[in-house]
């Protein structure tokens, strides 16, 4: 089951220079929510202080509170427990290039000390049919590494293998971006079925994908979140005109 | 018209796509014309010396006919098994600290600069050093001081290799691996150089083989010994030095047997590389690169 995110005061850097600039927010549990906003924006950079990826470079600062249901991620935990809880999905497929699609998708539990291979295979066919993957690559799973298929498969891989963890949240940094429309909507679809289970955010260019896919969107510009709503009313009756200039491409 | 200029645009440039072919081609006759020569001249001068007794005895006196290098082969076995475990691991340790934890530390370019100048240290200079650090004082020559020298020539080309290696990975694959919520440590380990190892293992190989015919440093380490001998704390043959032994003594005989060695050292070498590519390779999955 999902949770919910409360984001207070949050602020990021990279190096001195002020990436996002005291964002409020509240992302309800199980639904998909967009960040929609021109590039440089600092969607990514949002997204990755949720599960503090942003923190994982040297140069970079974080300031606020991020609340994961009654979790204070930045204060209760450790950054490698709450990343467990909180799967990513990247802009570009990531599979580990030298392991086969099952050691893939059991990467995350093996890696933490999970080694119960029966339970491991369930969990493995499990993910892989929630990633809409299942049927593709059942008959190849040991033989086949996860760089040899295609790179919308490599996506779903990439799915499977942050579901196999059993996270709340899945952070989907433009999921889509580097894939054909072909497997654009079936990235969408599954969106669409993962929500029921889990809380989705996702990081979208395509403004028709955050209509299609999320009951709420966020839009942001030059580092602030200007305005937060239902899908519908960010699309239809946006009430900053930032949003409305962005979304009708009048954005200069 | 138009025709003809066509035609002779497409002449031009097949002529142009054979040259080329052509200049590849002769470069690498250029390249493995020597190694096959080498070859052919150790097989003719060296395969008819090599029966079952050059394996399985050692030398005989000199004027009596027969013998074998069993105990330069088993030599050259144990110090080289005595310098990958201690070449590999540290060399390998420090490549990863090198591409992993310290990128821009003083440390970090303190180790890339004697790693560099370590490669660079003529291999009897190692040898020397070697002798005077642990032959010296235990006052006796050693398998143990000789597997040491070898071992700390395989360091540098070990860790360079690694380091390289390493910072071949993409770093999406790093951020994969934090992503899930594995430790930094984990993911080095499991994730990084697993990534890296076909490279890493080439490195090893390379390091491995040029050790593998090292003469010089063993001479006042391993010292050579005209009997089998396993024992670290004894000194011990090996077939680059026996070989150099034999080729510098007056007897025919004894040319004959170090050309047979020339000849066994070179497959030994070949045969345990491509073992460990092959032993290797089976893990790694195909479309992998
Ligand atoms: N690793 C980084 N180092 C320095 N600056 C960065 C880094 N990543 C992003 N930035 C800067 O932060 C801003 C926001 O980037 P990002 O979050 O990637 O935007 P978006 O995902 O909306 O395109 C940009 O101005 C970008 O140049
Ligand atoms: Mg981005």
């Amino acid at each position: 089951m999902g949770v919910g995110i409360e984001v207070k005061d949050l602020n990021a850097w990279y190096g001195s220079t002020h990436t996002l600039r005291d964002i409020h927010l509240n992302i309800p549990a199980n639904h998909a929510t967009a960040l929609i906003g021109p590039s440089g924006c600092g969607k990514s950079t949002f997204v990755r202080c949720l599960n503090r990826m942003h923190e994982t470079n040297p140069i970079a600062r974080v300031t606020g509170t991020v609340k994961i249901g009654d979790l204070d991620i930045y204060n209760d935990v450790s950054p490698v427990v709450i990343r467990r809880r909180i799967g990513m999905v990247f802009q570009r497929p990531n599979p580990f290039p030298t392991m086969s699609i099952y050691d893939n998708v059991a990467s995350g539990l093996r890696l933490n000390g999970f080694r119960n291979r029966q339970a491991l295979d369930e969990i493995v066919e499990r993910s892989l049919r929630r990633a809409a993957l299942w049927d593709e690559v059942k008959d190849d799973l040991r033989r086949k590494s996860g760089a040899s298929i295609s790179g919308g498969q490599q996506q779903r891989l990439c799915i499977a293998r942050a579901l196999a963890v059993d996270p709340e949240v899945l952070l989907m940094d433009e999921p889509a971006s580097a894939l054909d429309p072909i497997s654009t909507a079936k990235i969408e679809d599954l969106i669409f079925h993962l929500k029921s289970e889990y809380t989705i955010v996702i990081v979208t260019h395509n403004m028709q994908q955050a209509a299609r896919v999320a009951e709420k969107t966020g839009f942001f510009l030059n580092g602030q979140l200007v305005e937060f709503d239902a899908t519908t009313k960010i699309f239809t009756n946006p009430s900053d005109k930032r949003t409305e200039d962005y979304i009708t491409g009048r954005f200069g | 018209m138009q025709q003809r200029i066509q035609q002779s645009g497409q002449a031009w440039r097949r002529w142009k796509n054979h040259l080329a072919t052509g200049t590849a081609v002769l470069g690498t006759l250029v390249v493995v014309a020597p190694l096959l020569a080498i070859f052919a001249y150790l097989i003719y001068k060296g395969a008819s010396s090599l029966n079952w007794a050059f394996f399985t005895k050692v030398p005989k006196p000199v004027g009596e006919i027969g013998g074998g290098m069993e105990n330069a082969i088993v030599g050259s076995g144990v110090l080289l098994t005595v310098a990958s475990l201690i070449g590999i691991p540290i060399g390998i340790a420090a490549g990863v600290y090198l591409a992993e934890f310290g990128r821009k530390r003083l440390l970090s370019n303190l180790v890339r600069f004697t790693a560099d100048v370590l490669n660079g240290v003529p291999s009897i200079v190692m040898g020397i050093a070697v002798y005077s650090l642990i032959v010296v004082p235990q006052q006796h020559f050693s398998a143990f001081s000789g597997g040491v020298a070898l071992g700390i020539m395989m360091i540098p080309t070990v860790t360079r290799t690694t380091e390289e290696m390493l910072l071949l990975v993409p770093h999406a694959v790093r951020e994969a691996a934090l992503g899930l919520g594995v430790p930094n440590w984990r993911s080095t380990v499991s994730i990084t150089l697993r990534t890296a190892s076909a490279g890493i293992i080439t490195g090893c190989m390379l390091a491995f083989a040029r050790v593998a015919g090292e003469t010089a440093p063993l001479l006042f380490t391993a010292f050579g010994n005209d009997d089998k001998s396993l024992a670290l704390n004894q000194p011990i043959a090996a077939l680059p030095l026996q070989i150099f032994v034999y080729a510098v003594s007056p007897y025919n005989d004894w040319h004959r047997l170090a050309w047979a060695g020339s000849l066994v050292l070179i497959f030994l070498i070949v045969i345990s590389v491509s073992l460990v590519r092959y032993v290797t390779s089976r893990g790694v999955l195909k479309g992998a690169s």
